[in-house]
């Protein structure tokens, strides 16, 4: 019994630790005062002064564009690429994974100065366009990543009996392999979306021009405390929430509404 | 079948323009030193012997290390029984766990970094609630601490769920073999369920050991301006000074370290993992 009591304590403990930050953070941003320790009254003062600071503002819109932007396009190339790859012979192929693994072996910030260096070689001006192409490189591996397996396990002669059987290609891609290999691609936008969403390292590097976003933000306004911070920090805590309690409640939903249909 | 494998070409274009290059250009320029242009190229080792003969910079990438394999230290010693917990409960429960350890990872770091100052802050909550109790105030921000504190914070998770998955995949059966064989608990833990889960403990040291060696925002917001990683370092030439040759150099210099600590840790992986084969 004794045990017992220890591993809950334990798992009680970690749970504070991963939690604390979050639930203060939430809690804060909505203090009267500036004090850290004290919560001395409930006030929207902090998210009123966000509102009306337009650089916060930018970076939010700057952030959930390129986030959306990034997560479609990567999602679309890094699975056309992953159905490009199954049929391709094994030393490209091999090639390309391990090309597709240095950006998630990589240190970030091994991936943003390389990339600084590029554009700047090119003479490409750092701003929104940088800043989505890196998006973009970083999020399409990990989208090959979750789709490739998903491939390996399908008959390989499943296209051929699609062609035969009257399909052209494009209809045996999007009407046969697609649909099997979906929970695949969903997983790798989810997991494009939250990579490009909450990056800060790479962005960092590649942006100017002005084209800020959250992280960034926050990291240049933390040189001193404002609370503002933490009102910021709570809408991007709100809409990754938000995010996930979709992702994970839906699939839940369209199961009981297909076990409906079945009755 | 060949329409078919045309669709990889644009992707294998576009990765040796934005993957490939990118790196060649961190190899060229450390080993360059004509300004921050590509077309006066001289090869020289300049950049490595000023890194070298400066002992600045050597302390720097020695305390990196040193923060860094002290982070790893602490994941795996919290991680690992909280892993074997969750690993050992009902499977409701630890879907629910693993939740609960996976969502902070989906929370922006830096939002969960800056948290720990506003707790940290002399003024702050943490600091107060010791207060009560007659301590402090404890000055925890601006220390070794700190940054080790937000490193293990962030980077936690991952060495709890690589630990966790080895642990969830492994066959009950092996345990309850070796009971039958006349292993007491700790004997059964030691020889059949610790090296089975070592390679869930390896991929959790890379997850954990590399982000925390390059990371350079977690002693920023932790450490000040004084607390100074190889990371800050590389930050700071590319940013500030603009010598990309001498800051791609660091940055080499940083992945040969990287490279050498996962091959170290990967032979004692092999070495007893071999040992633990015999029971």
């Amino acid at each position: 019994m004794k045990k017992h009591i220890f591993t809950k304590i334990f798992i009680g403990l970690t749970v504070i630790f991963f939690y604390l930050p979050i639930v203060y953070t939430v809690i804060f941003s909505f203090n009267s005062s500036r004090s850290l320790s004290v919560f001395s009254g409930f006030s929207l003062q902090w998210y009123q002064k966000m509102f009306k600071n337009s650089d916060m503002m930018d970076s939010i819109f700057y952030t959930i564009v390129i986030a959306v932007l990034a997560t479609v396009i990567s999602t679309v190339a890094g699975t056309v690429t992953a159905i490009g790859l199954s049929k391709s012979n094994k030393i490209l192929k091999g090639v390309t994974e391990q090309i597709n693994g240095l950006p998630i072996m990589n240190p970030d910030i091994v991936t943003g100065i390389g990339l600084l260096m590029l554009f700047s070689s090119l003479a490409v001006s750092k701003g929104f366009m940088t800043l989505l192409l890196s998006h973009v490189m970083f999020c399409i591996p990990y989208v090959i990543l979750s789709v490739m397996p998903k491939l390996r396990s399908l008959d390989p002669n499943i296209l051929d009996a699609a062609m035969d059987l009257g399909c052209t290609p494009v209809q045996a891609l999007i009407r046969v392999i697609v649909p099997q290999i979906t929970s695949g691609i969903f997983a790798g936008a989810l997991i494009s979306f939250t990579m490009s969403f909450d990056d800060f390292v790479i962005s960092y590097f590649v942006t100017g021009n002005g084209v800020n976003n959250i992280s960034i933000m926050i990291y240049t306004m933390s040189k001193r405390i404002n609370p503002s911070i933490n009102a910021l920090s709570t809408v991007i805590i709100g809409i990754i929430t938000t995010v996930l309690l979709i992702l994970n409640i839906t699939p839940i939903i369209l199961e009981k509404r297909k076990e409906k249909r079945k009755k | 079948m060949k329409s078919f494998r045309s669709m990889a070409y644009p992707y294998i274009a576009w990765s040796m323009v934005l993957i490939v290059l990118p790196m060649l250009l961190i190899v060229i320029y450390a080993f360059t030193n004509e300004g921050n242009s590509v077309l006066n190229i001289r090869f020289t080792l300049e950049n490595f012997a000023r890194f070298f003969s400066d002992r600045v910079f050597f302390d720097v990438l020695k305390r990196s290390f040193f923060i860094a394999v002290m982070t790893t230290l602490i994941c795996i010693i919290l991680g690992y029984p909280l892993a074997y917990i969750i690993a050992r409960m009902k499977p409701k429960s630890q879907i629910i766990m693993v939740l609960t350890v996976t969502i902070p990872t989906w929370i922006n770091m830096l939002v969960r970094t800056y948290a720990w100052r506003g707790l940290l802050e002399k003024t702050g909550l943490i600091n107060s609630i010791l207060s009560l109790a007659g301590i402090g105030p404890i000055q925890f921000l601006e220390t070794s601490f700190a940054v080790i504190l937000g490193m293990v914070y962030n980077f936690l998770p991952f060495m709890v769920l690589q630990i966790y998955n080895s642990l969830s995949k492994m066959d009950r059966s092996y345990i309850e073999a070796a009971s039958d064989l006349g292993a007491d608990k700790v004997q059964a833990f030691l020889r059949v369920t610790l090296p089975l889960s070592l390679p869930g403990v390896i991929s959790g040291i890379t997850l954990v050991f590399l982000p925390a060696v390059s990371s350079f925002f977690i002693p920023k917001l932790l450490g000040g301006g004084k607390y100074v990683l190889i990371g800050n370092v590389i930050e700071n030439q590319f940013l500030t000074s603009g010598d990309w040759g001498f800051g791609s150099a660091i940055s080499l210099i940083m992945a040969i370290v990287i490279i050498i600590s996962m091959q170290i840790t990967k032979r004692l992986d092999r070495d007893t993992s071999s040992e633990g084969g015999k029971l």
